[in-house]
């Protein structure tokens, strides 16, 4: 009788739970290799060139033949490193950027863990990225991983406060911190309409928040040769790239999750519907992503008392500004969703 | 219910451990390093209790935002331990008293048990709704926006109070000090900042 | 432009926008790229590439040993030694050229009285040690013999300018 308990309990729940995160870490992986291909190629065409074409049609194998040339490197520890932290860094980079997804519903009820404060464990866990980045730079113990890992730690730390007060003004919204549910908030009229201006100040956030173009100072190449991850090779540093291209993607689904309906379609009407959800998703996601790559292509890179200054002066105060008014909004017209939510 | 005691353990094991290695090891920076694996093992402690909100803003502001800050600092500072390890004795009496008051308070919570005043209970069983009834984010907020607004609305003051007092004193206004004025730059016009000259050969401007 | 519209106009984000719009034309341009190994680009007569000695048609060697290659080279990179060969003439019995010094200058191909020496259309010698790239004299034969048609050509719309 007890083992039956322990089957039915505690055994399968575990074996559906990894079949069901094998289910979303591959493709994420697959999607993650060829977000490095699409981001060549789609720069290459925005300055006129064609990016990689050779290998395998299209290029398509292009990131397979990167990923074998990094893993057959040699992997250097630095003679003064730290080695304990120095090799946990990339790690914790990269568990973090893949543990984020349990809670990214890609369609209705496709979803690892279901949680209540699936947008909190979103928002700590991507505030949590910073520390990759600190702790490669510190225990690379040589000068330019340092000022890179100084630079991320104020950046990523600035840029959190406004995307948090934008999640806030979500959340006010959707009236839940279910991600669920906030999806399912915006069946009428998704949020990047009414709240456009969050909605523009949550998408530059998430770039610096990713280290992206046109913040990308913490590894600014013509300053800090390639800032924290300078002293890593092979597979260490393969795994930053990996961490921060999933990460990428992370932070496209949560613009899409908080913003742009989630798995919904566009007008619940016909045509659209048939179309399933999981497609609509990741349509979402892929056109966030190709804003990613298109800002990239476009703008040269922030001067770092700039870069603060945007997000102290200009998005802190932009953000609260909005919070405060879609909160007196939500209050004056009766708005206000049922408490709760679900 | 073994395995939730299991993880329980696992847990509350991992804690402790990192706890006492925050204090008894050497490298600063491993000691916040420390710090933040205790953060985290407390975030999974309430995760096990069903107070999933108190978790993630343990991780969320503790963290993502204040060991970050701390590390920071540490990460800069450049300290000298044998210096460090020479005030030690120094200050070893008045650490252990307070050590032990803490540990005695302790040893009372864990053998004695709480005696609450007379219609305490009562109170905070208003506030408590049945499990499962309510998200606890939800409960949680019921309480601090109604029965404790003053007190919550009170903290938050007293946090910008801070804020602007740590603002106050490290801003400072010297003069002769050349500061970027963005929006001037913009708004210059083709006008203001170039003029075209018609030079005759042979003579200056 | 007044403030107000200025204010409104960095509000909305309008140059941002419209170099974004700039970027988002160009990626639907045709590229430019020449997709190397399957396409190249045109390569003048006078291009300084690869070195090779020549023949004549009858299969002589031209070059005759007078060594005006090695002494102007300056880079140091040609090696001549010459004896007599036994039907009397003067040939090279070594004829080296290091390629990791030479500076594809033309000054060997400048020098020769005879148009012996030459540096070639042909720049894809790329080797994965370097001794591959020492050249014997067989070695600059055998690029004579392979590259002759397009020498001959390159050396024939040239001729005019010389």
């Amino acid at each position: 009788m007890a083992e039956a308990g322990f089957w039915s309990s505690y055994a399968w729940p575990f074996i559906l739970t990894i079949l069901s995160i094998l289910a979303m870490v591959v493709p994420l992986l697959v999607a993650v290799a060829y977000l490095t291909l699409a981001e060549r190629r789609v720069i290459a065409a925005m300055q006129l060139r064609k990016g990689p074409n050779v290998v395998g049609p299209f290029g398509l194998l292009q990131p397979f033949a990167d990923g074998l040339k990094l893993l057959f490197k040699e992997t250097i520890l630095p003679a003064g490193a730290n080695r304990m932290v120095f090799l946990l860094a990339p790690m914790l980079t990269f568990t973090l950027a893949l543990i984020a997804w349990a809670v990214i519903p890609v369609a209705d009820g496709w979803v690892i863990a279901d949680i209540n404060v699936g947008i909190l464990y979103l928002f700590a866990v991507s505030s949590l990225g910073v520390y990759g980045v600190i702790m490669a730079g510190w225990a690379s113990n040589s000068k330019y991983p340092f000022l890179g890992a100084l630079r991320s730690a104020a950046q990523m730390v600035s840029y959190e406060i406004s995307m948090g007060l934008v999640i806030v003004t979500v959340i006010l919204c959707a009236g839940s911190l279910n991600i669920s549910d906030i999806v399912e908030a915006q069946r009428d009229l998704w949020y990047c309409i009414p709240l456009l201006p969050m909605f523009v100040v949550f998408f530059i956030s998430t770039l610096a928040e990713t280290n992206r173009s046109p913040f990308d100072l913490p590894e600014g190449e013509s300053e800090l040769v390639a800032g924290y991850f300078v002293e890593y090779s092979s597979m260490s540093f393969a795994l930053f790239f990996l961490g921060e291209y999933a990460n990428m993607i992370l932070m496209s689904g949560m613009t899409t999750i908080l913003f742009l309906g989630g798995w919904l379609a566009p007008f619940g009407i016909a045509p659209f519907i048939w179309i399933p959800e999981v497609i609509w998703f990741l349509l979402k996601v892929s056109l966030v992503l190709f804003c990613f790559l298109w800002v990239r292509a476009t703008f040269p890179r922030y001067r770092y008392d700039q870069l603060m200054r945007l997000g102290w002066k200009v998005f802190l105060p932009l953000s609260l500004l909005w919070l405060v008014v879609t909160a007196g909004a939500l209050v004056a017209f009766d708005w206000l969703p049922a408490a709760g939510g679900a | 219910m073994i395995v939730e005691t299991m993880v329980f353990y696992l847990f509350s094991a991992i804690m402790i451990a990192s706890a006492v290695m925050v204090i008894s090891t050497r490298n600063p920076v491993h000691s916040v390093l420390f710090l933040i694996l205790t953060f985290f093992n407390a975030a999974a402690l309430f995760m096990l209790t069903g107070a999933e909100f108190l978790a993630m803003i343990l991780v969320v502001v503790y963290v993502g935002a204040v060991a970050v800050l701390f590390l920071f600092v540490v990460m800069m500072l450049d300290i000298n331990f044998v210096e460090l390890r020479q005030g030690f004795m120094q200050y070893l009496p008045a650490g252990a008293l307070i050590g032990a008051i803490l540990l005695i308070e302790l040893a009372f919570f864990s053998v004695g048990h709480w005696v609450s005043a007379p219609d305490a209970d009562a109170q905070r069983a208003l506030a408590m709704p049945a499990a499962g009834q309510v998200s606890n984010t939800l409960a949680l907020g019921r309480v601090l926006y109604t029965d404790y607004a003053y007190l919550f609305q009170l903290a938050g003051l007293i946090l910008l109070v801070a804020m602007i007092g740590a603002i106050v004193l490290t801003l400072r206004q010297r003069a002769g000090v050349k500061k970027q004025s963005i929006a001037d730059q913009v708004s210059r016009s083709r006008g203001e900042a170039i003029e075209i000259k018609d030079v005759p050969t042979g003579s200056g401007v | 432009m007044s403030v107000m519209s200025r204010g409104f106009r960095s509000l909305l984000m309008g140059e941002l926008l419209s170099g974004m719009g700039l970027t988002l034309r160009y990626f639907f341009k045709p590229k430019v790229t020449l997709n190397y190994p399957y396409e190249k680009g045109p390569i003048s007569p006078r291009f300084r590439g690869e070195h090779a000695l020549r023949r004549y048609p009858n299969g002589e060697e031209r070059c005759i040993a007078c060594k005006l290659c090695e002494a102007i080279c300056p880079a140091q990179a040609i090696t001549i030694e010459s004896e007599p060969r036994a039907d009397g003439s003067r040939r090279t019995t070594r004829y080296d050229i290091d390629m990791t010094k030479c500076i594809y200058c033309g000054f060997c191909q400048e020098a020769c009285p005879v148009d012996a020496i030459v540096e070639g259309p042909n720049f894809e010698f790329a080797a994965e040690t370097r001794e591959e790239l020492f050249y014997n004299k067989e070695r600059l034969l055998d690029n004579g013999d392979r590259w002759e048609c397009e020498i001959a050509q390159n050396l024939e719309k040239d001729a005019p300018y010389r």
